[in-house]
């Protein structure tokens, strides 16, 4: 079950990490995103000690672990996480990270993408 | 649509326009969609029937909409469960115990109120993280400490009132409460403590006010919704010292826990610590297991011996002045030292405030008041989360020894390894075992998980120790277990209950106690 869960997620990344054909997000937006990620994202998933989010994906062999040092993100992989969790991440509530906020971390993490 | 147990879907339908017009429509959460978002992600009976999905949620925005909600709720009789920031994981999460309970999410009330540099508190709303908590005060360069638990997402009005703990000499967290706000079943609004007098000067400096002393029978409980507390903040400290003590031998652990014990009674030692050893403690090492369930105490010894391992540890953390720090350490090696071949060893040590580069360089910063989530490294990395069945133990090296090994036995007993514990010195006079339980998104795994929980819940209960915070699916277990004189303590619990919260609407079940409405269908 487990297993098969991690799976389906997966499959979803390799399903969803194609390139990117909607607009570039604009700098005001992917900025917004740096700061909630910032306040959300980086305790688990920044750089440094003490990461359990970089340190899971790098037990894990995904490369890079560091999720902003990434380029095949893309938006709806972002909010599949972020709403439906994975292994030890919780979901997170629109009381914590509204539809709006969302859509800014996944422009953020998407910038660096390559059309 | 997902209607609460006992409530119309006429009266429901009702309820949720009332609900939005206070709050509006955006705050009040109806959709699967939505709603699953509220359910424990480290629920220990994921996706079985039992499993207690909300119907709704609504998130107020203050206090006069949290009274708003709580009148409508009382009109249609519909049950809440209170969450601030939803992240008690391991404890239920942001999940009600009835399934169909409308969630109250306070976490749009985040606003740090107050902070006094001063006398050292400060007034927060529920909504407010450790995380947001210690922002602010590092923006503003105050020189105040926070005590995060572990991890530091949670809410220092929700940890406090679930009793939890940190690491600092302000560990106990609910100790450090002075003085809150509290909407009541009815809707009215009250404060505790000084905050009883209008024009209070000293709501967060002294805890007791005048007459019985209501703060505490909102923590654990289910007779008001928190929408302000104080919590007492810690000095930031000239420094940090930390030491460990060493010892070698197996029946050493009493008199290190009585030293121990002595020292934190007498206010040398002020920081929680956590007790070591390879062989019992700690993650599985198969190696040293399978000596250990040989059952040889001289084996272990000589092992420990030939790799110069010592049998039992204790880190100390030392908060102050450098010169007391330094004195307070030495202190405690005289006092260790009473137990032959005892060894020390210092460091690391700070000075306060730390630079980015020094910071960077700590893995666990929750001992230096600084929120972190390092804790889940911990885990294995394909963790699904995880929940822990925590008993109350006598500071007393026997007694420890023999709740180590009767949870191993049980575990062995039935099916799951070993025991893996960490002790903790949470609170004053007394230690606190935490049994880490995997919880997984399978459902046989879990039927089993949950056979051993309880099975470790009365073997406990018959040795005298008792739980003192616990998932929601096990409250009802936990609260049969304090029974004394046929269950006074909780008929008292219902009959408060009952007089302040007639129609019960608030957080029915938890810990054991529910409203008088509900009580048969339960018994």
């Amino acid at each position: 079950m487990k297993n098969a869960q991690v799976g389906l997620l997966i499959a979803a990344c390799l399903i969803l990490t194609g390139p990117a054909f909607a607009a570039p997000p604009d700098q005001e937006q992917i900025e917004r995103g740096h700061k909630v990620y910032d306040k959300w994202c980086f305790p688990c998933h920044g750089t440094g000690l003490g990461k359990p989010g970089t340190e899971s994906l790098a037990a894990r062999g995904q490369k890079p672990a560091v999720l902003e040092e990434r380029t095949d993100l893309t938006g709806p992989v972002i909010k599949q996480f972020v709403r439906h969790g994975v292994l030890f991440m919780p979901t997170f509530r629109k009381t914590e990270i509204s539809d709006a906020e969302l859509d800014a971390i996944a422009a953020y993490l998407t910038r660096n993408n390559k059309p | 649509m997902r209607v609460p147990p006992g409530v119309s879907l006429t009266d429901f339908t009702e309820a949720l326009k009332q609900f939005e017009d206070v709050v509006g429509k955006e705050w009040v959460f109806t959709s699967d969609e939505d709603v699953d978002l509220y359910r424990d992600a480290y629920s220990p009976v994921w996706s079985e029937e039992e499993e207690p999905i909300p119907s709704a949620a609504v998130a107020p925005g203050g206090v006069e909409q949290v009274q708003a909600i709580v009148r409508i709720a009382n009109q249609y009789r519909i049950p809440l469960w209170t969450i601030s920031t939803g992240k008690n994981l391991g404890y239920g999460g942001s999940a009600p115990l009835l399934g169909g309970s409308v969630v109250l999410d306070l976490k749009r009330m985040n606003r740090v109120l107050e902070i006094d540099e001063k006398n050292h508190y400060a007034l927060l709303e529920p909504g407010v993280s450790y995380f947001d908590l210690y922002r602010y005060i590092q923006d503003r360069k105050l020189k105040v400490w926070i005590d995060p638990p572990d991890p530091g997402w949670g809410s220092p009005v929700g940890n406090s009132l679930e009793r939890g703990g940190g690491y600092t000499p302000m560990h106990d967290h609910f100790d450090a409460v002075c003085g809150m706000e509290v909407v009541l079943p009815n809707g009215e609004v009250m404060r505790t403590g000084m905050g009883a007098l209008p024009g209070a000067k000293t709501w967060q400096q002294y805890k007791y006010g005048f007459g019985p002393y209501a703060t505490p029978i909102f923590s654990q409980s289910s007779l008001g919704v928190v929408t302000k507390m104080g919590i007492w903040l810690l000095p930031e400290p000239e420094t940090y010292l930390s030491g460990t003590v060493m010892v070698w031998k197996h029946d050493d652990l009493i008199p290190l826990v009585d030293v121990f014990g002595g020292l934190q009674n007498s206010g040398i030692i002020r920081g929680t610590t956590t007790l070591a050893s390879p062989f019992w403690l700690g993650p599985p090492n198969p190696e040293l297991d399978s000596l250990r369930a040989s059952g040889s105490v001289k084996d272990l010894e000589d092992y420990a011996a030939r790799k110069k391992m010592p049998y039992w540890s204790i880190p100390l953390n030392f908060y102050g002045p450098a010169k007391v720090v330094a004195a307070q350490w030495e202190h405690a090696k005289e006092r260790f030292s009473s137990i032959p071949g005892a060894t020390f060893q210092e460091g690391p040590s700070y000075r306060f405030p730390l630079s980015a580069e020094e910071q960077a360089r700590i893995r666990d910063t929750v001992p230096l008041g600084i929120p972190s989530l390092q804790i889940f490294s911990l885990l294995p990395p394909r963790s699904q989360g995880h929940i822990g069945f925590s008993p109350i133990i006598p500071m007393d090296g026997e007694a420890l020894l023999e709740a180590m090994a009767l949870f191993d036995r049980v575990h062995r007993e039935l099916g799951s390894g070993r025991a893996v514990l960490t002790v903790l010195s949470s609170f004053p006079r007394a230690l606190v075992i935490i049994d880490l339980f995997p919880v997984e998104r399978d459902v046989e795994k879990n039927r089993k998980m949950r056979a051993l929980y309880r099975q470790l819940i009365k073997e406990a209960a018959a040795r005298g120790w008792g739980e003192y915070r616990t998932h929601t699916t096990f409250m009802g277990d936990i609260s049969n277990t304090y029974s004394f004189n046929n269950h006074a303590l909780r008929r008292f619990h219902e009959t408060i209950k009952d007089a302040v919260d007639p129609n019960g609407i608030l957080s029915p079940g938890k810990c054991g106690i529910w409203p008088k409405r509900m009580r048969k269908a339960e018994a």
